[in-house]
């Protein structure tokens, strides 16, 4: 509520609160959390941040107000750039991924992508960006920026790249490349995640990072590039990366009556399909989804997502929109159960839980850390 | 043995409407009728089907499936006898004229007389519509404007939301069904996939109970009481 009052008083605040410092600007659909997590901890020292995930201009303003740290980690909702760009003057802006999410609130992605192209033009940017190389409409947001630093990372969600944003024609995906017809293709990249490896400047680092998933180690690759450029050594970065074992309750163990929970963040179909592959065999799921207006009001995102990874998994479907959720299942050949009633879900052992936004808060509420 | 045919899910597949042909599948082969579902993604060949579902999409992709659906000689197919079944811009799509990119009109395929300009305001909501004496539940998120031509038969009668004009929603022309509810719209609405399955194969289905009857009560359930609340006129032109 400060960081409200502050903007009513003085609209070019956040200019004011920001002048002097050194800022990374993190946005993209998913990992916007995470990323500027590993940023603030790969930095080290005093950063100031956004860590609760206010992530528009208020929480900027608060963010910044609460701490006279001289770095700054700033997550940036996608729609918001344009506004906070220009007053942040941020040195680094990390660009993630951009898809599909809560398409009720933001309409249509390819809009959100040609945002990002104009507040990133040499005539309004003049800093570094780090962007995903992977990602068409990344690499149509970035390519006429001053200085950008491409990652090549694995992904797998292709759905919102298959025409090309330059000319509407099918975009082709091959191995480790991507080309339209009319020329627009994958840039030449400066690092990449390979495997089980990080490749940057010439040099090979393990990952061995503590969070799960290979998401996250995209999540890394981005952070430690675009940490390079703030002259952060990769390798000191990286093993201040792998004592990270939770973000924002995210990830890590908590207590739910008898059960031992793992809360994962699930809010759209490219996160969610993420999560799943990272499923173990023998992981006992329940999925919680909402539709809140944070989680945006329409759950048919739900039909975009490969569940074919929850076979053979004991599922539970929970939340307001679990009778979405359990038809869709349903529809999938998926067993699952329907629990009206959280509190009533007994036993012991330790559960997986996938939750979309407000779902997951309530998660946090319900349970205990460990 | 049922075709259906998804249109260039890569195109028209942002909203989920994927998701009913997952549903029209599994509610066929529930009742022992063999389906094969096939994706017809961008530089296929618009293969014969029994049905073809066209979903939502955002501006460009839009335009890009109307060229491709033109070149592809789809309109042949459904002149031939296919069934059509389509949602927000396949609806806008097989109209005479449709509106994009600022207002830019574009022009159809002309399957049906049915013209969409843009709205002064986008609808994104709830929407409720009858179709014939059944309540229909869904979603939409669309910035059209749409006018029947004469003789042009609706889907719905507006209960919540905005459809066409605040009034109807969609169409009926002969094989061709189209609608603005995503959700997708024969997920929530069981009774309406098992008619556009007999309608399609020409057989009546034995009853097939599941969790999506609960889900499409507890939908009508919620809609009932927003509109109780006065809530009809969000969303209207």
């Amino acid at each position: 509520m400060g960081g409200r009052a502050g903007l009513l008083i003085a609209p070019r605040i956040l200019e004011d609160v920001s002048r002097g410092r050194d800022i990374i600007l993190v946005t993209g659909t998913n990992g916007k959390t995470t990323t500027s997590a590993m940023l603030r901890a790969g930095w080290g020292g005093e950063v100031a941040g956004n860590d609760t995930g206010a992530n528009m201009i208020q929480g900027h303003v608060a963010a910044l107000c609460a701490s006279n740290a001289s770095r700054a980690v700033l997550e940036t909702d996608e729609s918001w750039m344009a506004v906070v760009i220009s007053s942040l003057r941020p040195r680094v802006v990390v660009l993630l991924n951009l898809s599909r999410d809560q398409l009720d609130r933001a309409n249509e992605v390819r809009r959100i992508a040609l945002g990002w192209r104009e507040c990133l033009a040499p005539e309004t940017y003049g800093g570094v960006v780090v962007a995903n190389a992977g990602d068409p409409l990344v690499v149509f947001a970035a390519q006429e920026a001053r200085h950008v630093r491409w990652v090549d990372v694995p992904s797998s969600w292709r759905d919102d790249a298959a025409s090309c944003p330059h000319c509407t024609r099918a975009i082709t995906f091959g191995d480790g490349g991507w080309s339209c017809e009319c020329g627009f293709a994958k840039p030449r990249v400066f690092s990449a995640s390979v495997g089980a490896t990080l490749e940057i400047g010439g040099e090979s680092f393990e990952w061995g990072l503590a969070l799960p998933g290979s998401f996250n180690e995209v999540n890394a690759a981005l952070a430690l590039t675009a940490l390079a450029e703030c002259g952060v050594e990769v390798a000191t970065a990286l093993t201040r990366l792998r004592t990270m074992t939770t973000v924002q309750g995210r990830y890590g163990l908590r207590r739910f009556g008898g059960r031992t929970l793992r809360l994962l963040l699930a809010k759209n179909p490219a996160g969610t399909a993420a999560l799943l592959a990272s499923l173990d065999p023998e992981d006992e799921v329940w999925i919680a989804i909402n539709a809140q207006l944070a989680d945006g009001r329409d759950p048919s995102w739900l039909y975009d997502v490969d569940f074919d990874n929850l076979k053979g998994h004991r599922v539970t479907c929970l939340g307001e929109r679990r009778l979405d959720l359990a038809t869709r299942l349903t529809y999938a050949g998926i067993d699952c159960a329907v629990v009206d009633e959280p509190e009533s879900l007994q036993g012991e052992g330790s559960v997986t839980v996938v939750a979309n936004y407000t779902a997951f808060r309530e998660w946090m509420g319900r349970s205990t850390p460990c | 043995m049922l075709r259906v045919a998804v249109i260039l899910p890569d195109l028209l597949g942002t909203y989920g409407d994927g998701g009913n042909a997952t549903v029209l599948a599994a509610r066929a082969r529930a009742r022992g009728i063999e389906v094969e579902v096939v994706p017809l993604a961008i530089g296929a060949v618009i293969a014969p089907a029994d049905l073809y579902l066209l979903g939502g999409g955002e501006d460009g992709p839009q335009r890009l499936a109307r060229d491709l659906l033109v070149e592809g000689g789809f309109v042949e197919r459904v002149r031939d006898g296919a069934h059509v079944f389509a949602v927000c811009a396949g609806l806008q799509i097989l109209g005479t004229t449709f509106s994009i990119e600022g207002d830019a009109s574009y022009p159809g395929l002309g399957l049906v007389e049915a013209t969409t300009t843009r709205a002064r305001a986008r609808a994104v909501g709830d929407m409720a519509t009858m179709v014939s004496g059944h309540m229909m539940v869904g979603f939409e998120n669309h910035g059209g404007f749409t006018s029947l031509g004469t003789g042009v038969e609706p889907f719905g009668q507006v209960l919540v939301g905005r459809g066409n004009d605040g009034h109807v929603d969609g169409y009926r022309a002969g094989r061709i069904w189209a609608t603005y509810a995503h959700g997708p719209v024969l997920a929530q609405n069981p009774w309406l996939a098992d008619q556009l399955l007999s309608e399609v194969t020409g057989e009546s289905l034995a009853p097939w109970a599941s969790v999506a009857d609960r889900l499409y009560l507890e939908r009508c359930e919620r809609v009932s009481t927003r509109r109780s609340a006065g809530d009809r006129t969000a969303g209207r032109h």
